[in-house]
């Protein structure tokens, strides 16, 4: 058992890069790549579940730890470990990547081979992401994960693929620029890029203030472009609207959030503290702005392009609360998030594909044809607005809590006002495509509902979000402690004498 | 200890002269109705067996040679085997591509040996005279090759542009030489050094240092010198981008290391903030150029205008951290670039029928090899991580930051990242889907022979191995920097000529 334990971590990673590496090999017939991809994703869902079956939640910091020196100068290392932050979003990521391909097994119908090589490089860049502790390494997945998410959406983007591929990269390459300026320079003062050691150098050492605070922004911008926060959220909605459904399910939001909590609060906790109040009020305004705009979109998925940006901006808020509660709700609301929307991405790209149109005024009536598709949808659009006993309800009541009592009424007040928004605009979209008259456009094709391959995706799902729901506490304590030493207990910077240990 | 023979010294210069000559009495020799593709392969042997002498040179001591003109040391042989390896890859690469029927195909190869030698020449040269002549060895090599197409119009453009602009260049070089010369009274580099501190007429050096930076700079593309790259790059034949666009610039790079770090480590504060603006300017103007561009020979033409701001952006890095990372992006770059060129040259053809970005649109689908191979190089390009040019990049900009250069490094990596901006266009292009309306008849199927198969596979493996394991060139390049660093005891192997003169 302890030979895994030791070698866990190297084995998810490989696990998804052996599967490309075979479906890159394999002829295209027989839905061979397909199957191939489904039994890696499978095979790594079972490896990371290996990991909260095996995590020791007595204890707070990284288990599971590799450490080996990859690169003597500058010294860079194949460090990787999980802790309660990152544990729940790597076997979320594990379980997001066979939904990807069931959503994708008919979807896409030419160069199944490119699609699902690319799929699982994706799928091991940002395991990678969740896993790493080294920064340069963290750094080196951050930068792949970009590479086939932006051919993907080129090469198999609906309309305009090229042009959201274009957009996407640029919008999350160009601040990962400032990003490794200020990896760089930690390396140049402190001679580490080791997660730890950096997290203690920078708590304990004589930094000028000022250069610390120019690095914790230029983290800060990076990983707020890939949220998005607002007003950064440009690339948002062409990339939902073009990406293929597997990519839009498993990419959005939860590196750029993690990367947050890890990276930003984590390594500079007093420069994030003061960061924090510009933050709470971006989210709130995302919040709202997300919401509204989602009211008011003909396309179905520019509307769940905009939900997300409500949605992400509200898990902003809960982390840059900094409150424990607000964080356990931060966290619990990327899992249930990533839980409700892979089931609603799945849907829709069932609707997309049957009716080839995302115009949601030609929907309409559906709920007769296709009972099943409609159930499951209604399931999850209540998930996602927060009802209780689902999912959503847990994470959002959290973050709220946390920013009533801990950050201020007002901003509490304000982002409860989105929450109300957003069960406008979801139930609204529920209403225009299942119900009212039939349209024309679903009585022109013969009621095909769901198969047996999506009814056994949508199925555990729907039961994950009932669990979620009722049984946060299955979740919440490795969470909490993942989130120790809580960032409401951040110590001041010490000056003292300590600073001599360094360099 | 023995001193070694000076033959030794310039053991890789010798095989490759030897293999020119050898090419070239074939070639005239040979009855005219015989294929010349043969000396090809003599060529490239020759060159593959200069590299091995390169490396056979690791084990002799430090040192110089012929009257300390020209040393050996871990730099040197760094630089020696990356050209040999780009001459190799360009070698093979022509022959396959090269028409069968074409002219002079003997004197071609011939020409590409004589370059290497010249540049090989410049890497090791520790004496400002044979510094010139390694020079004039290289370029006036490319000049000729540059209008190897002489039917088409471009062709001989390119080589008159080249020649005259390159003429002016080493014009400057052979002034600031001799204003050094003035200043100093010698022409040795370290001798130079050694007088530097304490000459009295400082402005003669620093003229001479300006001088030569003009013509340094001028060889290895730099704005505001640059005007010469995508005319020269666009009427060349493709092999010979490949070759120029990597080697000569290896080569005048290891010469600008040699002469700010070694001969003039002094006058830091004088060619450190020129090199900077440089550095910045090239950058700038290349990108902001690249993004305009249709054709894909002019656009990688600016892009390797960029590329040497990047590179410049490593002399702001302190001592041996600085020169380790210029030596390791020199490798990088020339590894993804050669690579690059290889695959355009197979998209467009010799006669480069095929020449705007639109005309690889949808390649990836025509040939499934050559378009995943050319994403791979602009992906490396581009800087994305566990590929070569992630780590060159990373290097430079870690040596400008320890240097303290952070504007310089953050200007850097701004424009990389408007860099991926016109690479994903052309990726994106490739990965575009056909439109029915392109027949077979206007984008013919690219013929990829062994030798190119060789040729690219060299490419790739190098990128790849520099962007995973990138301990090795680097470990290579920073024994490399060392000796650069600290001149050896022994200045001359019999008896120095080049006694220090008495000052004038």
């Amino acid at each position: 058992m302890n030979e895994i334990n030791n070698s866990i971590l190297t084995l998810i990673l490989l696990v998804p890069l052996a599967g490309a590496v075979l479906v890159a090999l394999v002829p295209d017939r027989f839905k061979l790549p397909n199957w191939i991809a489904l039994a890696t994703t499978l095979v790594t869902f079972g490896l990371t579940l290996h990991l909260p079956a095996h995590f020791d939640k007595t204890q707070s910091g990284f288990q599971f730890v590799i450490d080996i020196p990859w690169i003597q100068s500058p010294a860079i290392h194949y460090h990787v470990g999980v802790d309660g932050l990152s544990l729940w979003l790597v076997v979320l990521v594990g379980l997001l990547a066979p939904i990807g391909v069931v959503a994708s097994w008919n979807a896409i119908r030419e160069r199944r081979k490119l699609f699902f090589t690319l799929f699982l490089v994706q799928q091991t860049a940002m395991l990678g992401v969740f896993l790493s502790l080294d920064l340069m390494v963290y750094y080196g997945f951050w930068e792949l994960s970009l590479v086939p998410m932006a051919i993907l959406i080129a090469m198999y983007g609906r309309k305009d693929g090229p042009k959201a591929a274009l957009k996407f990269f640029l919008f999350t390459f160009i601040p990962s620029a400032p990003l490794l300026v200020a990896i760089l320079w930690l390396y140049a003062v402190t001679g580490s890029f080791d997660f730890t050691t950096l997290q203690i150098l920078i708590a304990h050492g004589n930094f000028p203030a000022g250069a610390l605070f120019w690095a914790a922004l230029a983290f800060l911008f990076a990983f707020a472009v890939k949220v998005p926060v607002f007003p950064l959220h440009g690339w948002l909605a062409d990339t939902f609207s073009e990406a293929p459904v597997a990519l839009t399910m498993v990419v959005a939001g939860k590196l750029g959030l993690y990367s947050m909590l890890r990276f930003h609060i984590g390594l500079f906790p007093a420069q994030a503290r003061a960061m924090a109040p510009l933050l709470v009020g971006l989210a709130v305004v995302g919040i709202l702005y997300g919401a509204c705009l989602a009211l008011v979109q003909r396309d179905f998925w520019r509307l769940m392009a905009f939900a997300a940006l409500s949605h992400l901006s509200l898990i902003t808020l809960g982390i840059y609360g900094l409150t424990l509660t607000s964080w356990d709700g931060a966290i619990y609301q990327i899992l249930n998030h990533g839980v409700v929307d892979g089931a609603l991405f799945l849907l829709l790209g069932v609707l997309y594909d049957r009716y080839t149109t995302s115009q949601i005024n030609a929907y309409g009536g559906l709920a007769a044809k296709l009972p099943r598709t409609a159930m499951f949808f209604v399931i999850a659009s209540l998930a996602m607005i927060g009802l209780p006993i689902l999912g959503g309800f847990v994470g959002e009541f959290l973050i709220l809590l946390g920013t009533f009592t801990g950050v201020s009424h007002g901003w509490a007040i304000a982002a409860t006002l989105g929450v109300i928004l957003g069960a406008a605009y979801m139930l609204w979209l529920v209403q225009r495509l299942f119900f009212g008259p039939e349209s024309a456009l679903a009585s022109s094709k013969p009621p095909e509902d769901l198969r047996v391959s999506q009814l056994a995706v949508l199925w555990p799902l729907a039961a994950l979000m009932l669990v979620m729901g009722v049984a946060p506490m299955l979740w919440l304590p490795t969470i909490e402690k993942g989130a120790h030493p809580p960032p409401v207990h951040v110590q001041t910077i010490n000056l003292s004498s300590e600073g001599e240990g360094q360099r | 200890m023995n001193p070694v023979p000076g033959i030794f010294r310039i053991l890789p210069e010798v095989v490759l002269t030897l293999t020119g000559v050898l090419v070239m009495l074939l070639d005239a020799t040979l009855p005219p109705h015989w294929a010349r593709r043969p000396l090809g392969w003599v060529a490239a042997l020759g060159t593959t067996l200069a590299l091995w002498s390169s490396l056979f040179q690791l084990s002799l001591p430090e040192g110089t040679g012929f009257y300390g003109t020209i040393e050996t040391s871990a730099f040197t042989v760094f630089f020696h085997v990356l050209i040999c390896g780009i001459v190799l890859v360009a070698l093979l690469l022509s022959l396959d591509t090269l028409p069968e029927k074409s002219h002079h195909q003997g004197e071609f190869y011939a020409l590409i040996v004589f370059g290497a030698v010249g540049m090989c020449l410049l890497t090791g040269a520790v004496e400002l005279l044979l510094v010139f002549i390694a020079l004039e060895i290289s370029s006036i090599a490319i000049y000729v090759l540059a209008g190897y197409r002489k039917h088409t119009a471009r062709g001989p453009e390119a080589a008159i542009k080249y020649f005259l602009l390159g003429s002016f260049a080493t014009a400057f070089l052979l002034y600031g030489i001799a204003m050094i010369f003035g200043a100093t009274g010698t022409t040795q580099i370290y001798e130079i050094a050694r007088l530097v501190p304490a000459a009295q007429n400082h402005a003669f050096i620093l003229a001479g240092l300006g001088l030569m930076l003009v013509g340094i700079l001028f060889k290895v593309s730099a704005a505001p010198f640059h005007v010469w790259t995508p005319d020269v790059y666009e009427g060349s034949p493709t092999p010979v981008v490949a070759l120029m666009s990597t080697a000569p610039k290896a080569a005048a790079f290891a010469l600008l290391l040699r002469v700010v770090y070694e001969m003039l480590p002094t006058l830091r504060p004088v060619w450190q903030p020129l090199l900077w603006v440089v550095a910045v300017l090239s950058m700038t103007v290349g990108n902001l150029a690249a993004l305009r561009q249709q054709n894909v020979k002019r656009m990688l033409a600016y892009s390797a205008i960029a590329h040497a701001g990047y590179l410049l952006a490593a002399f702001a890095g302190l001592g041996t951290s600085g020169i380790a990372a210029a030596s390791f992006y020199t490798a990088a770059y020339a590894a993804m670039n050669v690579g690059i060129f290889a695959v355009v040259t197979l998209v467009s053809g010799y006669d480069e029928k095929l020449p705007l970005i639109d005309d690889y649109r949808g390649l990836i689908y025509r040939s499934p090899l050559l378009g995943s191979l050319l994403i791979f190089f602009l992906v490396s390009l581009i800087g994305i991580p566990f590929t070569g040019g992630f780590f060159g990049k990373f290097y430079s900009f870690a040596a400008a930051v320890g240097g303290g250069a952070i504007w310089l490094a953050i200007i850097g990596l701004l424009n990389s990242g408007l860099a991926a901006a016109y690479y994903l266009r052309l990726a994106l292009a490739t990965a575009q889907r056909q439109d029915e309306s392109v027949s077979k008849s206007t984008a013919p199927e690219p013929q990829v022979g062994v030798a190119v198969i060789a040729a690219l596979l060299l490419a790739v493996a190098v990128t790849l191995f520099l962007g995973i394991r990138p301990n090795w060139a680097l470990d290579a390049a920073e024994s490399g920097a060392h000796t650069l660093q600290a001149p050896p005891a022994e200045i001359s192997a019999p008896g120095s000529a080049v006694q220090p003169q008495t000052q004038p």
